[in-house]
């Protein structure tokens, strides 16, 4: 029983994670119909924007109140890095056929990666991540289950985040002009939304909740790299995927599920076939399973069906 | 579409005869400059890691070669020749490794190479210079198999050797380590890579046969940064110890998170782990994680501390890292080899073989101890060391000769 809770609580940590990341793919999908493969990159360049705020600014502090400040880094730097992105390399592409930006998408990643790798000074290997007190530092202990600190936080930071968009989505003038683009851009447009505006605004909440991430994870594991963002953005797009892209309540519920499947299966798979070596082929047969019985995800795809 | 086609072949053709003739016209000019009083040339390869995780260990090796050759070019240690330094880089993969082993290979001047780092890349690399009969001397490979053979008793490869000892004695080493400290529960993790797999295979064998008990093996995927559900599938064991088979960049953070999720028991690793770099990636909570390395330290010996004294003299921009003395021993095996075997070449293309025979004989006093290797092309020098971390810094505890 314990080793049940105990793998259930490291799923729904790494879960946190990827829906973090998901969210991006998704509300990006939503509005511009458009699989940002450079979204993984946008998650990296948040965990070093908060390491070079820490770095520049506080280099030897571990105090609790530098980690907003952090957070306000790694937000500034993600999202200047996808407004950027979205303005010179999507923008000019938006009447192109869809295999063009896809393919963009993927040069910016590279591209993304090799700056860090050659830029960024150290970044050839993995740096280590300063580690704040309170949030990070001995584990709790519940009933015989521990629980990292950063965990706490990066479940914590999912709440929190999915809460605000929620808010914001449904809440704001901004949210329902994001709504109508998704339903109808052509319509919307006509109705008086700044298309471009709104999609600017879908790529910046993607960066801020990848940003997020990026420090969760720095605190995680207590290290960020230059290739940190390739799997983590593989694996946050199979929970957008899993849980129906385009739909932000999917994009969360696909990554805890994705996490907690992985979980499980270094837990409670025995032999050749369990532990970790195994995980990453349960959680892919899992997409495949969820995928031919429900190919929209489960949680559906929000694709707007033009007749 | 017929058009291109009909420019494009002559084209190609055309392109094809320029290079040839670019590479034949070249190599008079490089190879055999003989006479005249200027000097030959010939050159030593280095293969590691210079760029990557592993980038620490690899840019060590290449400056201890640089210094072993500038020594012995200053000392005209082989009359009539130059001796160069080829640096390629693996990046600590099996097919880059190889890709820049054939590209050394295919380099006439080399008479000889020091690499790889990782046993993986040089079960890659191992034939490509068999096949070119170029000695390749590795400083810092420590799996068996590369020896002898997946039966233990065959040397695959007439022109492999090594200055470093194996994973079965520093396997041993560590096994009795833990042993002497009364620890009789461990968990074993690996990476799944040749080296990770090999050493916790010679650990496990040791410390059962010591009385020991493993009560848990596990891998993780060297590609991830998170290590948690392995560290929760280790933890209800209740080991008091943690055997890692791998290299720092994983390690490092699996020591770390190994401690934030409340299993507070030391890790110990192999020579892979024994560098600053772990320390740095695992933290504070490092203090008390223990590894082990081949040989002494390096600042133990005179022959060390005259290496080091002059490693630092030559102002290289990266330190010599673990294997600094045994890839300058590595080197000048090579040279010793070279002053036997070239003495009498008029080209290195056709003396390989004789190099070969040659690094097969030496016997002289290196940073290390002697370096002198045994039929199977394993050094005679059976030393190894155990370290722990105490107080931010890696500290030799003690070390013993297992040969």
């Amino acid at each position: 029983m314990t080793d049940l809770l105990q793998q259930l609580v490291n799923g729904l940590t790494l879960g946190s994670l990827y829906a973090l990341i998901a969210v991006g793919y998704t509300v990006v999908y939503g509005i511009v119909q458009l699989i940002n493969f450079a979204h993984g990159e946008v998650f990296m360049i948040g965990a070093f924007g908060a390491l070079a705020t820490w770095t520049l600014l506080f280099q030897g502090t571990t105090a609790l109140w530098v980690l907003p400040i952090m957070i306000l880094g790694a937000v500034v730097a993600s999202v200047t890095v996808a407004v950027v992105m979205e303005r010179i390399a999507y923008r000019p592409l938006r009447g192109a056929p869809r295999l063009a930006p896809l393919i963009t998408a993927i040069g910016i990643s590279v591209a993304l990666q090799e700056a860090v790798r050659l830029f960024y000074p150290g970044a050839k290997s993995k740096i280590p991540f300063p580690q704040i007190d309170v949030v990070t530092g001995p584990a709790l202990s519940f009933a015989g289950v521990t629980v990292q600190r950063a965990a706490v936080f990066t479940v914590g930071a999912l709440l929190m985040s999915a809460a605000l968009l929620w808010w914001f989505v449904n809440h704001t003038r901004t949210g329902h002009g994001m709504q109508a683009v998704s339903e109808d851009k052509d319509t919307a447009r006509l109705m008086g939304v700044n298309v471009d505006r709104i999609i600017v605004i879908a790529f910046a909440l993607g960066a801020f909740l990848a940003a997020i991430a990026g420090v969760a994870q720095g605190l995680l594991n207590a290290n960020v790299d230059f290739r940190m963002g390739f799997l983590a953005g593989l694996k946050a797009f199979t929970a957008a995927v899993l849980g129906g892209i385009g739909n932000i309540q999917g994009a969360v519920v696909g990554g805890l599920v994705l996490g907690v499947a992985e979980a499980l299966a270094v837990g409670f798979i025995p032999g050749q076939f369990g532990g970790s070596a195994w995980k990453d082929v349960w959680a892919f047969a899992l997409l495949i399973i969820v995928l031919v019985f429900r190919p929209q995800g489960i949680l559906g795809a929000r694709v707007v069906d033009r007749a | 579409m017929r058009s291109h086609m009909k420019f494009a072949v002559p084209v190609v053709v055309a392109a094809l005869a320029l290079s040839a003739c670019g590479t034949r016209g070249e190599e008079p000019g490089a190879g055999s400059t003989g006479g005249d009083g200027a000097k030959k040339t010939v050159k030593i390869g280095v293969i590691a890691p210079l760029s990557g995780d592993l980038s620490a260990l690899g840019k060590g090796i290449q400056h201890s070669v640089e210094l072993a050759v500038q020594q012995a070019n200053a000392a005209n240690a082989i009359p009539g020749w130059e001796i160069k330094v080829e640096a390629v880089d693996d990046e600590g993969k099996a097919d880059v490794g190889k890709n820049g082993a054939t590209k050394l290979a295919a380099d006439d001047d080399v008479a000889g190479v020091v690499g790889n780092l990782n046993s993986s890349v040089s079960q890659q690399t191992q034939p490509v210079f068999a096949a070119a009969n170029i000695v390749q001397v590795s400083p810092a490979n420590t799996g068996p198999s590369l020896t002898r053979g997946a039966d233990g008793n065959t040397r695959p490869y007439k022109t492999f050797f090594r200055t470093c000892t194996t994973d079965i004695t520093q396997g041993a080493f560590a096994a009795k380590f833990l042993l002497d400290q009364g620890i009789k529960k461990v968990a074993t993790i690996h990476d799944k890579k040749t080296y990770g797999q090999g050493l916790v295979q010679y650990f496990t064998e040791a410390f059962k046969a010591g009385g020991g008990e493993v009560v848990v093996a596990q891998t993780i995927n060297p590609d991830e940064s998170n290590y948690a559900p392995v560290v929760s599938k280790v933890a209800p064991a209740k080991p008091e110890a943690v055997y890692y088979g791998g290299e720092y960049p994983q390690a490092g953070p699996l020591s770390q998170q190994m401690k934030a999720a409340g299993l507070n028991v030391p890790l110990m690793g192999g020579d892979g782990i024994y560098d600053p770099t772990f320390i740095q990636l695992a933290g504070a909570t490092s203090e008390g994680d223990f590894a082990t390395s081949v040989g002494e330290p390096t600042d133990a010996t005179e022959a060390g501390k005259k290496f080091l004294a002059e490693y630092e003299a030559a102002k290289f921009a990266e330190p010599s890292a673990a294997y600094g003395g045994y890839s300058y021993d590595a080197a000048n095996a090579i040279i010793e080899g070279l002053k036997v075997a070239l003495k009498d070449a008029s080209d290195v293309k056709s003396a390989r073989q004789a190099i070969v025979d040659a690094v097969g004989q030496v016997s002289f006093a290196g940073v290390t101890g002697q370096v002198a290797f045994d039929e199977f092309g394993d050094t005679k020098v059976k030393v190894i060391s155990g370290y722990k971390v105490e107080g931010g810094k890696w500290t030799f505890v003690k070390s013993e000769n297992l040969g």
